[in-house]
């Protein structure tokens, strides 16, 4: 593995978006609306139970979107050129890493914006640091499963909607075991009893990473 | 008929599956007492009993609690399956739930288990054994009969090897995906297609049993349960594994990104499959604290069709996904003759 080259493929992607500075604003921007549309359709939500379900409904939909791009910025001839320069594995490492950067990032505005218009109540008797840890480690879950099915969008000439058709059956193991846990956290039980969820979540990124550091070199090539 | 030996072995398993899994009666049991709750004094009811056999030979029937007895009077027989039980019921017995017990010469000791709410209970009464010694003779293979299961017992034979099948093939599909991203080669490609069909077939049919069958036994058509959830998800990835393939007009990137998302949907599907009971409860048996039927399965009758009805549907699966194989080889070829 080429530690040196992940850091040049992560600081090109960033650079890449710093130049598209719009990239960061429509991500923020979906989140942000979609939030609000629910704000119109619930006003106050105090139940914990669909509170929950919602927000990770949120964050899932946000989570397709952003990933959808990661693969899809680019032309065929950067492509090539990147392929000249870089090992595959090297590459998907990298955008692994970067979404899972986005994902943090993108999981925390959705969590700001949801408990700013749909209400924080349920956040009071939470354990808070384990729903935020929970929240990290499921939008981080969401980028490691999502990054490869993204490229596979990219590659098959497909946009997002393919990406939902692949990407949904395969993410719901991760999405049910993240809403249970991040429920527990709301219940406000200790971290002894979430902790089994986060550990099944952590073994499928592991899982999930594996086989896209296997699987990617058939993308790549064409 | 050069290596058909398993076809015909197939045959053959599933024949003897179908016919002894059908024509094996249950074992006798009892499903119905008039009375559901006793108090002390004397009482009489009704048994209805299902493949009992109460016109042969003489019947004695007893009530027990936490390991008490109380034998009945001469029990009155109405018919092979209809019968009195006329007892006294003592003041003290220990648990709120009293079982009834009736002994034929042919059936030997069966039970309704639980079957009434008992009032004037204390510490315990002076019970006498009431289970007459000597044999019995009940000949035979015969399925458990459960409650709420009863005759319905007998799609354990269908319903569960019909899933084994799928995932027979789904394990086919991923080797054949593997062989395609080793080598490229397009005839693998058409194989994991025609497995991911085949199993598509099974699934329909491992879904069709089981939905008749949780209306008959859980009262509905679908129910909120892990295993159906498991079983939801496995057929959306493998529709989504055709609409992928659909969009791509390619025959060769089709079959590599084809084979990547088999291989990465199928190992987290797996995955999905081991963690999901854990999260939620279950109404099947052998999950959610529900006992297994191997629990029940005391003289291996369920096993001895089972494992054969597993084999058998295996075989036929393994079957199936040849001859579609074939077909879509030969589709392939009357193709190529037809473009030149």
């Amino acid at each position: 593995m080429r530690t040196a080259e992940i850091g040049h493929l992560l600081r090109l992607e960033w650079q890449l978006d710093r130049r598209q500075k719009h990239a960061w604003g429509s991500m923020a921007l979906y989140v942000v609306s979609t939030v609000y549309v629910c704000y119109q359709g619930v006003r106050h939500l105090s139940d914990v139970p669909v509170w929950n379900a919602l927000f990770w409904i949120v964050v899932l939909f946000a989570a397709f979107n952003a990933l959808a791009r990661s693969f899809q910025r680019e032309d065929a001839g950067r492509q090539l050129y990147l392929h000249t320069l870089a090992s595959p594995r090297s590459v998907i490492l990298a955008r692994t890493l970067y979404n899972a950067l986005t994902m943090v990032a993108l999981s925390l505005l959705s969590l700001g914006a949801y408990a700013l218009f749909i209400g924080d109540r349920p956040l009071e008797q939470a354990q808070l640091g384990t729903f935020v840890a929970t929240v990290l480690l499921g939008g981080i879950g969401f980028a490691m499963v999502l990054t490869l099915i993204a490229a596979l969008a990219a590659r098959a000439g497909n946009g997002i909607g393919l990406m939902a058709i692949l990407g949904l059956p395969i993410v719901l193991p991760m999405l049910l075991s993240v809403m249970k846990a991040s429920k527990l956290a709301l219940d406000g039980l200790p971290l002894s009893v979430t902790g089994q969820y986060l550990g099944w979540l952590v073994a499928i990124d592991a899982i999930a990473v594996a086989l896209a550091w296997l699987l990617f070199p058939y993308l790549w090539r064409d | 008929m050069k290596g058909g030996w398993w076809k015909i072995g197939t045959v053959l398993l599933l024949l003897y599956v179908v016919i002894v899994g059908l024509r094996t009666p249950l074992a006798p049991a009892l499903v119905h007492a008039s009375v559901d709750r006793i108090a002390p004094g004397p009482v009489s009811f009704d048994i209805k009993g299902y493949n009992t056999h109460f016109t042969e030979g003489s019947v004695t029937a007893w009530l027990e609690n936490d390991g008490q007895q109380v034998c009945s009077a001469p029990v009155e027989v109405l018919a092979d399956d209809r019968a009195r039980v006329t007892v006294t019921v003592p003041q003290g017995f220990r648990k709120p739930l009293t079982s009834v017990w009736v002994f034929t010469a042919k059936d030997g000791p069966i039970a309704l288990h639980d079957a009434f709410f008992t009032e004037g209970l204390g510490d315990g009464i002076t019970g006498t054994p009431c289970r007459p010694g000597g044999k019995y003779l009940r000949s035979g293979l015969a399925f458990p009969d459960r409650a709420i299961l009863n005759e319905t017992i007998r799609n354990l034979f269908f319903h569960v090897p019909m899933w084994f099948a799928m995932m027979a093939l789904m394990t086919i599909a991923v080797w054949q995906s593997v062989r395609v991203l080793r080598s490229g080669s397009l005839e693998a490609d058409r194989s994991a297609l025609s497995a991911v069909h085949t199993s598509l077939l099974f699934a329909a049919l491992g879904l069709t049993t089981g939905s008749l069958w949780a209306r008959v036994t859980w009262g509905g058509w679908w129910t909120s349960d892990p295993k159906l959830n498991g079983s939801a998800v496995t057929v959306l990835i493998y529709a989504a594994y055709l609409v992928l393939r659909g969009s791509i007009p390619d025959a060769h990137k089709r079959a590599r990104l084809a084979a990547v998302y088999n291989v990465f949907a199928y190992a987290l599907m797996l995955v999905f499959l081991m963690v999901l009971p854990r999260l939620t409860d279950s109404l099947h048996p052998g999950n959610g604290g529900n006992p297994a039927f191997s629990t029940y399965d005391l003289d291996s009758s369920l096993r001895a069709v089972f494992y054969p009805a597993v084999l058998g549907w295996i075989g036929l699966a393994c079957w199936a996904y040849t001859l579609t194989d074939r077909t879509e080889r030969l589709n392939a070829l009357a193709h190529e003759a037809h473009d030149r």
